[in-house]
């Protein structure tokens, strides 16, 4: 792998995050790629926490890795918490005191460097981090003229001490650096690739939140819950620019009435949370189902049961997204890979909801949302967003039973009509019926199979990488895309490919000739059942040969999964 | 008064028992709209689910017959896409305190600028006489076989307590009073909450017509809804019920304190996707 990992480890409050957002945006600017990725604990001080900086001279693979090329320990703790991932080659540079060095394999890699003593000669403890990246900053050749424009930028509003101070922290890392480069300490392999200069740097969070504002969406309603609060987060600040409407709803329940409510009257609603949280908001998914108003949903996958395990990753809510909601109506679910999927897909989920009155879902996940990337751009002259609300006249009836079991939506207070939805089976009035003769019939029709007839010409293809003549097909969903690719890219081998699938319901039935090509079939999944194979089974009678399964809460690494399908 | 631009078609099959309150309740409310003049096209009745929740499709208007016990988050949300229109929400003591309590508190706390009519008959007459929240002491139905056990929900005291914009109690068999009060509820911006005491003829024997007849009397003229002390002191009274008026306040609303409607009154549906803006958003994120 043509790329150094960095690995910054220490408690809660140590300013892990400065730290990543500091390095990958002067890197950026110097002309590096990164990727980065956060593994986090639940709470707000103290614990062990680690964030991977990925920098390479190409563009790179969102995925995390195991290998350690450069550890920096901001605290006592971050050596036994890496210990697994901590070889010979790893670099370890920090204070004395956060080194013990039974956790160093090889002692000649410890650098010693007194950054909180440097750092309060400077001015403070505060800069002791600041320190740190001049030394990186030297390591990777970044000119200090970048790094100090990015700092006045990043710092002017805390006044002229403060941006001053982290200057010279910054560049007393650098003469550190400086001298472990020329003493051979460490060796930039890396080439500088100008193309990257104009980048965008964002979180998966954000690649959701821009994709629903591209959306239009203009109401959230959510109550706070990790891994999916960061897109609440992203709306509100964003929410005077945009038009939107944002509620920290009083639970989840509220938070999905709400949203479904908000369509009623015209808007475009979104709810942001995690698996518990939408548990709660199940009987809100049978209500849009039985309303036929549009909903979107994203949901940040974490691992359970129950509260499980809060901030780390997982893909363990397919089949709980797939089956939610009693009784049956029509459904999408999409799982995008990259941010640019995130973008895109977020932005359709609105229109096709909205098309279809439908409950459309977005499942991502903790790994997914809390990486940064950074990619060439987002195309917004593609965006189109098309308007499926009509004005009422007096005859309106908002079931009208049509052909293609789509009715026109009205809204209430746009034209002379009157649009009345009800959760008691209605008729075309909206108003309750209890005629099962032959309404109540026809309006299940209507719900379920003429509008999955529709959406499956809607259904997007998954994506093939790798070779068309394979042997062995590689399947994953969602946030596995990175890891997948970055394996088959480093097996080199000519008989293996990799089926990407970023919308997991519904299905066509055209994937089962991908299969049947394949000798050999395997499933990556970061669940304990195989959750998307058996979405494979129930609906196309497609069985998968073999299955690699991680549901320990962290993201596959590359290594593994190179090594595992190195020995299929 | 005439009330036809609300009344549906006379052979609308309408699933209330023979002089169940909710007629009363029914009529009163459409004579409330006719005399503000209020539009059937600018209207939403939003409802749960209970034999009170049927109450909007009795009457012609726009109709949100969402899930039981979440009108009111329902409502909170349409008034805040579309601050034009006029929403009142109609459901019935289960639906407001029990599966709905916890948006009763908090979308009072938010203040939007909508009507919440109660209808309480302290019965659960749908799945056929349990208790409700306001339930009477000692009150036997064939769940609660020993009778209630825990003195009746007050959502008169909790509603000041959580400085509701106006709160209310009426009698349906008072038809004038209970006119005017809703009438006054509609006007005032801001939470409108009305508890509305009905019998429920079939399954509660005990608060019937006649029981609230002698049990109910009006706060007098000269007391003043304004003094919220007060308020307490007259919700929280033993024995006899007292009606009328309890607490008004004035105060910005949730539409009131969005940003998006400061300058630009259109309503959600009227506005498009600011693709500029985002691009702008997309370039800061270049370096």
């Amino acid at each position: 792998m043509n790329d150094i990992a960095i690995v910054i480890c220490g408690a809660a409050g140590q300013g892990i995050a400065t730290v990543e957002d500091l390095l990958t945006g002067i890197l950026k600017q110097a002309g590096y790629h990164c990727y980065s990725t956060s593994e986090f604990m639940s709470r707000i001080r103290g614990g062990t926490n680690s964030t991977l900086i990925r920098v390479s001279s190409n563009r790179i693979n969102p995925t995390f890795v195991d290998r350690i090329d450069i550890l920096i320990p901001l605290h006592f703790s971050a050596l036994p918490h890496l210990k697994h991932r901590i070889t010979s080659k790893t670099i370890i540079l920090g204070e004395e005191k956060n080194i013990d060095e039974q956790y160093c394999d090889n002692r000649e890699q410890i650098i010693k460097v007194p950054f909180s003593e440097i750092a309060k000669e400077v001015g403070g403890v505060i800069y002791t981090n600041i320190v740190a990246v001049g030394v990186f900053l030297a390591f990777f050749e970044v000119k200090e003229e970048i790094s100090q424009t990015y700092l006045i930028e990043m710092f002017t509003l805390k006044g002229s001490k403060i941006v001053e101070q982290n200057i010279q922290a910054c560049k007393r890392g650098y003469s550190i650096g400086n001298e472990l480069v020329n003493s051979r300490k460490f060796r930039n392999t890396l080439q500088k690739d100008n193309s990257v200069l104009n980048d965008i740097i964002l979180s998966g969070a954000e690649a959701i939140g821009m994709g629903a504002i591209a959306g239009g969406c203009n109401f959230i309603s959510s109550y706070p819950m990790s891994p999916s609060t960061s897109v609440l987060v992203f709306l509100s600040h964003y929410a005077k620019n945009f038009d939107i409407v944002v509620d920290q709803a009083e639970d989840e329940i509220a938070a999905i009435n709400k949203g479904i409510a908000a369509w009623y009257a015209g808007g475009r609603a979104m709810i942001t949370t995690s698996g518990g949280g939408f548990a709660l908001m199940t009987e809100g998914v049978s209500l849009s189902g039985m309303l036929e108003i549009p909903m979107v949903l994203h949901i940040g996958q974490r691992p359970g049961p129950a509260t499980g395990l809060p901030t780390r990753t997982g893909q363990e809510d397919l089949q709980h997204v797939l089956n939610a909601g009693h009784g049956e109506f029509a459904r999408v679910i999409l799982a995008p890979g990259t941010p640019e999927d995130a973008f895109y897909l977020t932005q359709k989920a609105f229109n096709l909801a909205d098309k279809y009155q439908i409950p459309v879902f977005i499942l991502t996940d903790q790994f997914f949302l809390d990486s940064h990337y950074s990619i060439p751009d987002l195309d917004l002259s593609s965006i189109k967003n098309d308007k499926y609300i009509v004005k009422t006249n007096r005859d309106y009836k908002r079931y009208r039973l049509t052909d293609d079991g789509i009715s026109p939506r009205g809204i209430p207070g746009y034209g002379d009509g009157l649009v009345n939805v009800d959760s008691d089976e209605h008729d075309e009035d909206g108003h309750i019926t209890e005629d099962v003769h032959e309404t109540r019939p026809k309006m299940v029709e209507k719900r379920l199979y003429k509008k999955l007839n529709l959406l499956r010409k809607e259904i997007l293809e998954p994506e093939l990488i790798g070779n068309k003549d394979y042997k062995i097909l590689v399947i994953g969903w969602g946030s596995t895309y990175g890891v997948i690719k970055e394996a088959i890219e480093n097996l080199g081998k000519d008989d293996i490919a990799f089926l990407h699938f970023s919308q997991v319901y519904p299905l066509n039935s055209n994937i089962s000739e991908f299969l049947e090509k394949a000798e050999k079939t395997v499933i990556l999944e970061n669940n304990a059942t195989s959750q998307f194979g058996k979405v494979l089974k129930l609906e196309l009678d497609l069985d998968i040969n073999e299955k690699f399964l991680k549901y320990n809460g962290m993201p596959f690494s590359a290594e593994e999964v190179i090594a595992y399908l190195d020995k299929i | 008064m005439t009330t036809e631009l609300f009344d549906m078609p006379k052979d609308t099959d309408i699933a209330w028992c023979l002089g169940c309150g909710n007629f009363g309740i029914l009529r009163i409310v459409k004579t409330a709209l006719t005399e503000l003049n209020i539009k059937p096209e600018e209207l939403v009745m939003v409802s749960g689910i209970g034999q009170a929740a049927k109450t909007p499709h009795y009457l012609r208007t726009n109709i949100y017959n969402g899930l039981h016990g979440r009108a009111v988050a329902a409502a909170f949300a349409i008034k805040a896409v579309n601050p034009n229109l006029k929403v009142i929400v109609e459901t019935g003591d289960g639906c407001s305190f029990g599966e709905g309590g916890n948006h009763f508190i908090h979308n009072i706390l938010r203040n939007p600028d909508i009507i919440h009519l109660a209808h309480d008959n302290m019965v659960y007459g749908l799945t056929k006489g349990q208790a409700s929240p306001t339930s009477q002491y000692g009150f036997i139905t064939p769940v609660q076989v020993q009778g209630v056990t825990n003195e009746p929900f007050n959502p008169i005291t909790l509603a000041i307590a959580l400085d509701a914009a106006f709160v209310a109690r009426v009698f349906v068999g008072d038809q004038e009073q209970t006119k005017e009060i809703i009438k006054a509820a509609i006007i005032h911006k801001g939470y409108s909450f009305v508890d509305i005491l009905q019998p429920c003829v079939t399954f509660n024997k005990i608060n019937t017509w006649k029981w609230f007849k002698e049990n109910i009397y009006y706060l007098e003229d000269s007391y003043d809804p304004n003094n919220k002390v007060e308020a307490f002191k007259r919700a929280t009274e033993k024995g006899k019920i007292p009606l009328g008026i309890f607490y008004t306040t004035t105060k910005l609303t949730f539409e009131e304190n969005l940003p998006i409607y400061k300058k630009n009154k259109d309503p959600l549906y009227l506005r498009d996707v600011k693709l500029d803006k985002l691009m702008e958003l997309l370039d800061s994120k270049r370096n």
